[in-house]
């Protein structure tokens, strides 16, 4: 007989071994629901999407609307700023992609996959460094260098496309889906 | 505590409760009889301060929370109620608004204290540690407690610092936003938002007194440090806590909650920012988001910095240094008093952060007005003041213990407080 062997497994250590594993299996699923409650509840999940009319933006003009608690910007874009936009290289910008949920996700930051309709550009009015609303900028009072907004925060500055052009945000004003459901109306999430 | 109990229970009821839970032993060896040094001075009467300020805010807070509203809608309104209709309402928040902002003063100056004379060096290491979490605690607690009120700057300030965490979207796609939305119990700051950060600001008043208990506790095991840096060398260089050091704090505390109350009576906004008094609006930023006066530095560093996540880190990290100072201060002496290097470079580091408090106060992109009209960019200064903070810790703190010659240590505490000046 080998003395180098472990000695046999009680029935002691059978027990040590199975209430260890009970004990760190049930604090694992007992975690869980006290982790998880923190998360969005279903009543704010259920958050429906918005409609919205917009006929009455002029151009040159933005209107904000609220959607998911968050600002929704959608600018009328005067000729100017969209010929601004478009000159663009996509190969300069910091980020060089589109952020469009309609879109697949690494698609380039084209003007075109900006928008669905050379005027109306609607994006989200979350700076994508930490959360601010970006002023519009308005040939009036211009806002950065760029003619889009400028997050008065922490000074990211976007183009008339949402793009981030300098500034600590690392990512172009986000695109939620949407879709227009007649030329003067438009349906976000 | 260190050396045996000196206490003798008096009566019959006394000896009877000292066999079962000595509670008045443990009183009498630690506020009473404790062995302290004879030489501190006025810098060391702000840990009494802290522990009389942490009593404040719980009780002025326990009051306020019987008449505050933790509902989006309700919250503004009721802070308003405790302002106008509430019996003395408007004296107990000016209490707790104001003691937030001196309990960060008296907190500051025990922290340059502690750097000052090297109180954090062995065997003192974890003593500063349970400071540095502290510190982190009360940072937590004061941000949940501005967010609040429900105004215009709680709710961007929860924006700006909950969104800290969306910079780890750049480690890994998705993870930071995740965990925003997790803290937010929604997609933007709201309701939930504001629901648990009034349970958590009611919860960890009452942690930081916990870990105020082990601070405590992890002072009185190795004795407190002393102006000179030098070991207590026996009974002659200390004198028992009471009344010597019962009665210098006692004055001292007073002497602050004078000027405490100077502010609450007739200055109460002065630490305060009027855009908190314009009602949350989740799509209008106000122009100039500041935090409260006592993040202004750190915010100068998140600033300073133009890329997201590195910002995040590097004002992550200002933090996260400071427990790891115990190790990079290489000298043998404690206290700069005998440091001629280390003296010069302590006051530059104060100038330092006040530097970096400044620029955090003004706009992202504001400049300083120079000669002929030149102008210097604030983010500059920024750059400059963040670069010294952190070569403060990681290379002259290293550097400095070294290559300095320290003067000549006296021999004990009691020799050059008895011996008659020169």
């Amino acid at each position: 007989m080998s003395t180098t062997t472990a000695p046999e497994p009680t029935r002691r250590d059978f027990i040590y071994v199975a209430t260890g594993a009970v004990a760190a299996v049930g604090v694992g699923l007992t975690a869980w629901p006290f982790i998880d409650q923190m998360n969005p509840s279903s009543a704010v999940l259920a958050l429906a999407s918005i409609e919205v009319d917009i006929s009455t933006i002029a151009v040159g003009q933005q209107t904000v609307f609220t959607f998911r608690g968050h600002p929704l910007f959608v600018r009328r874009r005067t000729p100017k700023e969209i010929a601004d936009a478009r000159a663009v290289n996509v190969s300069d910008l910091p980020d060089p992609l589109a952020r469009n949920e309609n879109l697949a996700e690494d698609a380039p930051a084209t003007d075109a996959n900006r928008e669905q309709h050379s005027e109306f550009l609607v994006v989200s009015g979350v700076c994508t460094h930490l959360g601010c609303t970006p002023t519009v900028s308005t040939p009036q009072v211009p806002q950065g260098e760029f003619g889009g907004w400028l997050c008065h925060c922490h000074g990211s500055q976007y183009d008339t496309a949402g793009r981030i052009r300098k500034g600590p945000a690392p990512q172009n004003l986000a695109i939620p889906k949407y879709s227009f459901l007649s030329p003067t109306r438009i349906k976000v999430g | 505590m260190s050396g045996p109990s000196t206490y003798v229970p008096k009566s019959g009821f006394s000896r009877w409760m000292d066999s079962r839970l000595p509670l008045a032993r443990f009183a009498h060896d630690t506020m009473l009889t404790f062995p302290t040094p004879r030489n501190l001075n006025i810098w060391y009467a702000f840990g009494a301060i802290l522990t009389v300020m942490l009593g404040i805010q719980i009780v002025t807070g326990v009051v306020l929370a019987m008449h505050y509203v933790a509902n989006a809608n309700l919250a503004f309104d009721s802070v308003e109620g405790i302002m106008r209709d509430i019996n003395y309402g408007w004296l107990i928040r000016y209490m707790h608004a104001n003691g937030a902002s001196f309990f960060f003063i008296a907190v500051y100056i025990h922290m340059f204290r502690g750097l000052y004379y090297g109180s954090y060096k062995a065997p003192r290491e974890v003593l500063w540690i349970l400071g540095v979490i502290l510190y982190l605690l009360m940072v937590a607690t004061a941000f949940f407690g501005y967010v609040l009120p429900w105004g215009q700057m709680s709710f961007w300030g929860a924006t700006v610092i909950t969104n800290f965490f969306s910079a780890l979207d750049q480690i890994v796609p998705h993870m930071g936003s995740s965990i925003a939305t997790w803290l937010w119990g929604g997609y933007a700051v709201g309701d939930p938002t504001l629901n648990r950060f009034f349970s958590l600001h009611y919860l960890l008043p009452f942690v930081i007194a916990g870990v105020v208990g082990l601070h405590i506790w992890a002072l009185h095991v190795p004795g407190n440090n002393n102006p000179l840096g030098i070991d207590v060398k026996g009974p002659q260089d200390t004198v028992p806590f009471h009344p010597y050091y019962t009665v210098k704090d006692g004055f001292y505390v007073a002497l602050f909650l004078l000027v405490y109350v100077g502010f609450v009576f007739y200055a109460p906004n002065f630490f305060g920012n009027p855009d908190n008094y314009t009602p949350a609006n989740p799509v209008v930023t106000p122009p100039d988001i500041v935090p409260e006066w006592y993040l202004l530095p750190f915010y100068a560093m998140l600033r300073s910095v133009p890329q997201k996540l590195l910002g995040v880190l590097v004002m992550a990290g200002s933090l996260v240094t400071l427990v790891f100072v115990p190790w990079l201060d290489t000298s043998k002496v404690r206290s700069s008093r005998f440091r001629p290097l280390m003296k010069q470079f302590f006051w530059l580091f104060v100038v330092d952060c006040v530097i970096l408090g400044y620029c955090g106060s003004q706009g992202a992109d504001a400049s300083l007005e120079m000669m002929h009209g030149m102008q210097l960019p604030l983010v500059w200064i920024a750059r400059l003041g963040t670069a010294f903070y952190f070569a403060f810790f990681w290379l002259i703190m290293p550097l400095l213990g070294l290559i300095e010659t320290p003067k000549p240590l006296p021999a004990s505490i009691a020799q050059p407080v008895l011996s008659p000046a020169e």
